[in-house]
């Protein structure tokens, strides 16, 4: 299928982009792997796309005072083979060999991905996993959102239609944190069906205060409740972990689709949780027996 | 000098290099002065009445040259039936290129958009107004099968559309008998065949002439024409139809598709060149489908671990209409007559059940009911192996049929005959170190990883000859054909009817032709696919192409070589039988100094033939046709072998390995053969592991895109050890069976016998393919509570 | 529905510069297929799955269903024809047909531009071979011998280098 007509306008400056945003219909135009998916399905008809990719303002992984600042033309292979995203983001680092295929990777960016909220995307779930920062600027205005509030449902957001995210700060991990990730989809590269992403802090004897986030068979990544206070003793035995995982998922609301059910998406997550803190663990406190070492 | 004979050798396809660089020519590359583009708008209803189409604001789109009813279609293109003439109750109503009245499938073509491209083409569907009334869905097979069902089609009596049984022996008396009995109730999803270039026409009319020339992605583009011309009213030497470079077939490019049909009728309506492609979502409910059944089998075995007995029932969907013109009743029919066909077993009771539902037509996809006959076999099997505590491996080297005698016959009729199951038995164990991999298997349980072994022994029905399709009255020819021609410079031209879709049988046969004449392979150059170059036959369909087409080609090159040999033994003074060819020069056998060359021959034959001392000059353009009359088809056999890993928590399948050891008789070249047959094994491993077209009972297809129908990909694919046992068959001069469908054949029962035999320990057997990780989930489940 | 929105564009293509106007709405598949008739960038799905149309943008592979022909204004573009033509992958081209690591050919150039940039990089395992070419559909093959004729160009280039 072909895409429908739509009007075209590619700024050099951001300013001029987001006049042009104010235009009724108009979208933003970035990696566009899922955009002009859709646009080939007449799934969406925009009456205007503003192209982003020639505005100099949105290139650039930078490591900032406020963190680490990726934006809105970053695209997923930049990251991947960023130094300071495996050093100070070592989350996304890890996630990232998960996000689709080499081809896709070369064009599709961060922020677009955070910005469509499609629920089996990681990004949004890293973003809310480690608290970071959306950056939304419209005609006029700049504001900042935590995308612990960003995400409002299913392929929904606080974005408003003539808001684009122009970037988004990720914070820099602290020396004490520690990262799991993990997902199950069907094939290497497909959708999660359910995945979990984890942020600990290594308190010498435990991971405490634990930052976790489910994704995939969520309508919006979950931030779980129960996380902060959760901890991964080094002596935690299995049955232990399982109980922390059964803790996690009980929160979980899965849509159930092709992927699976509900009971089902719950039953993997828990798996996947379990041997993410298994394995988490295990970094955590290798070389030394119990404790301290 | 001998030259190195061809045949047998790893000849690389001369078409490879062209594709490698780009230069491939599919029909979408086709260029045509003043070509309009068709888009269809297709029902969104499985099944509903057409109350009204307003086509007004359509017409006035830009770019729009036409938009199109079936009514409008109806004036040039007469309607169709596939009629089996054994089958009689296999009929659904008459067809036509798009709906008239009445549409019976989410995707069916109601109503074809001309226009000057695509997008202007979808631009235009967009403002068509349809009236809809909608009527009952029959979408599942057992909803088609209720009493009081609601009709696919309201011009039909039932939605039964077939109802076959077979018995042979006392089925009865055989399980009273058994030692052992085994049964379990087996599921296959409805599969798509997800052909990388989806189905694509461009058709052209003379009006002058009144000619019409179809460039269209097919295999059989004789059949085509066949059915080109009739439906359009055209002598049959008006139409001329050409398969270019086909970007996958397997077996989905064997029909006549409606929206095909209405692209032809349109180019005579219209009077102009008109092309449509599919696109990927409309192929997904517009190809036809495949393999939707629902399998109850039981096995009997007696205490010594002899099969005695299986009792099959199968039921299988049809989709809204039967399949033009081979029909749809091929996948139950095999389904059932080809279970235990590599054992001997004397008792067979075979039912099946065929109906119609509100959802595409199901038609051929590589290997035809013959996954689902060897799954049943194979997976009763290691059922019957575990109860009777005996190895899968044992209880299968213990029941092979004994295949020396050229009339042995499966319980269900398969023909057998030269094969060589135990030798590939033994051969496989061998490859794979079968008794290391299970005792690993053990050490790995007891580590809490659950890894299975498969085994999936089979045979293969190949080179299937006309009393298939032509008992049926159905015209789709099993014949193949050859005509060789000596060209003046020398080089040899090799017309067949055959077409190659990648398989390399044009290869096959350049291998066939220069070896059996004596000359360079580089000299023989292949015409294929295209009604008016090449002589009537088949082309390709059921593993035929190098076993019936090579045949074809192997006699005419040694007519030829008689021919040649006649003159230069007229030119020479030499008796012919002391001359020989060899690199394309004439040799005596006394003298090692060549004589002359082929091209010498033509020369003189073609502007000198008064040299020629010869009453009759012998033609140097020869003809030879081929089709297995005695035999209904070449059956070949093999074993393949699964090594799976079932994560339990997670319900995933990892394949760790995969073997085959394959006879599909003498093997032309072993390069072209490994790889159709490990293409073969990822499309029964996708089967068996991801693919389905997931319907609603309202008959919506839930997952109709690339994103959601999922195909197998490299990462999750394993490497595929193949090997050979060669037993060329005595059907034909060549020996050479088909090997085509052999890993899809048993692909899928590789890996349901292996993910069960991981799944032993907990005593599951999964029962419903693909084997999601939801299904493996509830598998277990079920077990623990 | 709208009007055209055509828009002049100049980019390098196989080497060489081009220049046209182009409807906004056409994605770069169709525009090298049916603008500028190089129909060796193959179109399989139009949503960006199954890789037959992939080409290198700038040196990336990239699917040019998910491109709009508008956006490479400016860039270098390679396709099939040119990295035909300049003799970059003639090493995969030759091992590709010397391992059958085709049959119908509709995938393969997508395939060869994805094989171009992984070679760019070190040399791949097998499992990295299979990883990255899971972006690409093959219905015909089975894969392996791609997978085959991949590692055997990995390994002569290594071994050709100093």
């Amino acid at each position: 299928m072909k895409a429908p007509a739509f009007a075209y306008r590619r700024p050099e400056e951001l300013a001029e982009a987001l006049s042009l945003l104010t235009t009724e219909g108009a979208q933003v135009l970035a990696g566009g792997q899922s955009l002009i998916a859709s646009l080939n399905m007449r799934l969406s008809a925009p009456a205007l796309l503003v192209d982003i990719n020639r505005i100099g303002a949105l290139r650039g992984i930078e490591d900032r005072e406020d963190g680490i600042r990726i934006g809105a033309l970053v695209r997923h292979v930049d990251v991947l083979h960023s130094p300071v995203i495996a050093r100070q983001v070592p989350l996304l680092a890890m996630a990232l060999p998960h996000v689709a295929h080499m081809a896709v990777r070369n064009r599709g960016t961060t922020c677009g991905s955070l910005a469509l909220a499609d629920p089996s995307a990681e990004m949004p779930a890293l973003a809310v996993a480690l608290n970071a920062e959306i950056v939304l600027e419209k005609h006029g205005d700049r504001r900042q959102v935590a995308a612990r509030d960003f995400f409002q449902g299913l392929y929904q957001t606080d974005r408003e239609d003539d808001e684009m995210i122009t970037e988004v700060i990720f914070p820099r991990a602290a020396d004490d944190e520690m990262f799991g990730f993990a997902e199950l989809a069907r094939r290497h590269g497909d959708f999660a069906t359910v995945g979990i992403s984890v942020r600990a802090r290594h308190t010498g004897d435990a991971l405490e205060n634990l930052d976790v986030v489910v994704f995939g068979s969520e309508a919006m990544p979950l931030l779980s409740p129960a996380g902060p206070s959760l901890r991964i003793a080094a002596d935690a035995t299995e049955p232990m972990l399982a109980d922390m995982a059964e803790t996690i998922v009980a929160d979980m609301e899965p849509m159930e689709n092709h992927q699976g059910r509900a009971d089902t998406k719950r039953k993997q997550a828990a798996v996947l949780l379990r041997r993410t803190f298994k394995d988490m663990q295990s970094r955590a406190f290798a070389g030394r027996g119990n404790g301290h070492g | 000098m001998t030259a190195a004979l061809k045949t047998g050798a790893s000849v690389p396809r001369r078409n490879a290099a062209r594709l490698v660089a780009g230069k491939g020519r599919y029909t979408d590359d086709i260029q045509v002065a003043g070509l309009l583009h068709v888009a269809f708008v297709r029902s969104s209803y499985p099944h509903a009445r057409l109350k009204r189409i307003d086509t007004r604001a359509a017409e006035d789109m830009p770019g729009v040259v036409a938009v199109l009813t079936g009514d409008d279609l109806a004036k040039v293109c007469a309607p169709w039936q596939t009629q089996l003439a054994l089958l009689p109750s296999h009929l659904s109503p008459p067809q036509m290129p798009m709906a008239q009245g009445e549409v019976c499938w989410q995707g069916e073509a109601v109503v074809a958009v001309v226009a000057a491209s695509r997008a202007l083409a979808e631009d235009a569907t967009e403002t068509i107004e349809i009236e809809w009334e909608e009527l009952p869905v029959v979408a599942d097979m057992a909803a088609a099968a209720g009493a009081d069902a609601a009709v696919v089609h309201s011009a039909m009596a039932s939605n039964l559309g077939l109802d076959h049984t077979i018995s042979t022996g006392d089925a009865d008396d055989a399980f009273r008998q058994a030692s052992v009995t085994v049964e379990h109730t087996f599921s296959f999803d409805r599969q798509t065949g997800v052909t990388l270039e989806p189905r694509s026409i461009l058709a052209e009319f003379d009006p002058r002439l009144r000619q019409l020339t179809i460039h269209h992605s097919h295999q059989v583009p004789h059949q085509m024409r066949d059915i080109f011309a009739a439906q359009l009213k055209l002598p049959l030497s008006s139409v001329r139809v050409v398969a270019p470079d086909v970007g996958g077939a397997f077996g989905l490019k064997l029909a006549a598709y409606p929206d095909e049909m209405a692209v032809a009728a349109i180019a005579v309506l219209l009077e102009r060149p008109v092309k449509f492609c599919a696109d990927r979502l409309e192929a997904f409910v517009s190809d036809n489908h495949a393999r939707e059944a629902k399998v109850h089998g039981r096995m009997a075995m007696d205490a010594n671990g002899k099969l005695t007995a299986m009792d099959v029932s199968v039921v299988s969907g049809f989709g809204a209409y039967s399949a033009y013109p081979r029909g749809s009743v091929g996948e139950a029919l095999q389904a059932v007559h080809m279970v235990a066909a590599p054992y001997k077993m004397a008792h067979l009771r075979g039912r099946v059940r065929g109906y119609f539902q509100n959802k595409p037509p199901s038609g051929v996809l590589r290997a035809v009911g013959q996954p689902i006959a060897t799954t049943v076999t194979e997976q009763l099997l290691d059922l019957a192996a575990r109860r009777l505590g005996l190895d899968p491996a044992e209880l299968r080297r213990r029941n092979y049929v004994d295949t020396a005698t050229a009339t042995a016959r499966s319980a269900g009729g398969i023909v057998l005959a030269e094969l060589s199951l135990e030798r590939c038995h033994d051969r496989l164990l061998q490859l794979m170190d079968y008794a290391t991999l299970r005792q690993r298997q053990q050490m790995h349980r007891d580590k809490g990883i659950y890894r299975g072994i498969g085994l999936a022994a089979f045979i293969e029905q190949t080179a299937v000859g006309p009393t298939l399709y032509g008992a049926q009255n159905v015209r789709a020819s099993a014949q193949e054909t050859c005509r060789l021609t000596l060209e003046a410079d020398g080089a040899i031209r090799c017309a067949t009817s055959i077409t190659d879709q990648g398989q390399g049988t044009s290869t096959a046969l350049a291998q066939i032709v220069a070896d059996a004449l004596g000359v360079d392979i580089e000299t023989v150059e292949i015409a294929t696919g295209d009604t008016q170059l090449t002589p009537f036959g088949g082309g390709a369909w059921a593993s035929r192409g190098t076993a019936l087409g090579g045949e074809a080609a192997l006699r005419a090159a040694r007519k030829l070589k008689e021919s040649v040999l006649g003159i230069a033994g007229a030119l020479l003074q030499t008796e012919p039988g002391l001359l020989k060819i060899e690199d394309g020069r004439i040799y005596n056998t006394a003298s090692p100094l060549p004589q002359m060359s082929l091209a010498d021959i033509a020369t003189t034959a073609y502007f000198k033939a008064h040299l020629v001392a010869l009453a009759e000059l012998p033609s140097l353009e020869i003809t030879e046709s081929f089709a297995p009359r005695d035999l209904p088809y070449v059956a070949a056999n093999g074993i393949q072998a699964a090594h799976v890993e079932v994560d339990v928590e997670l319900g995933t399948i990892r394949v760790l390995d995969f073997w085959v050891v394959d006879d599909c008789g003498r093997v032309i070249n072993p390069l072209l053969v490994d790889e159709q047959i490990r293409g073969g094994v990822v499309q029964g491993i996708g089967a068996a592991l991801y693919e389905q077209c997931i319907y609603g009972v309202d008959g919506q297809l839930e997952n109709g895109s690339l994103v959601d129908y999922l195909v197998p990909m490299a990462s999750e694919m394993p490497d595929i050890h193949v090997a050979h046992v060669q037993t060329p068959t005595s059907a034909t001069t060549l020996g050479a069976r088909g090997v085509g469908e052999a890993g899809t054949v048993g692909a899928a029962a590789a890996i349901w016998t292996a993910v069960n035999d991981a799944l032993a320990p907990f005593g599951v057997v999964l029962s419903e393919q693909p084997f999601t990780p939801e299904r493996v989930l509830d598998a277990l489940a079920a077990r623990k509570d | 529905m709208g009007m055209a929105d055509l828009h002049s564009i100049a980019f390098m293509l196989n080497g060489k510069s081009v220049t046209a106007d182009v409807d906004a709405r056409l994605h770069l598949a169709d525009f090298l297929r049916h603008t500028l008739h190089l129909t060796g960038t193959h179109v399989g799905c139009e949503h960006g799955v199954c890789g037959a149309c992939n080409v290198l943008v700038d040196g990336r592979s990239t699917r040019s269903c998910l491109m709009l022909a508008v956006q490479v204004d400016g860039a270098q573009v390679e396709t099939i024809e040119g990295l035909t033509a300049s003799g970059q992958i003639a090493d995969l081209q030759e091992a590709f047909t010397a391992r059958n690591a085709l049959q119908c050919g509709y995938c393969t150039p997508g395939v060869l531009a994805t094989a171009a940039e992984l070679l760019n990089g070190e040399k791949p395992t097998r499992e990295e071979i299979r990883d990255a070419l899971s972006g690409n559909y093959c219905r015909c093959t089975g894969y392996h011998a791609i997978v085959d004729a991949i590692e055997t160009v990995a390994g002569k280039r290594q071994g050709g280098a100093p």
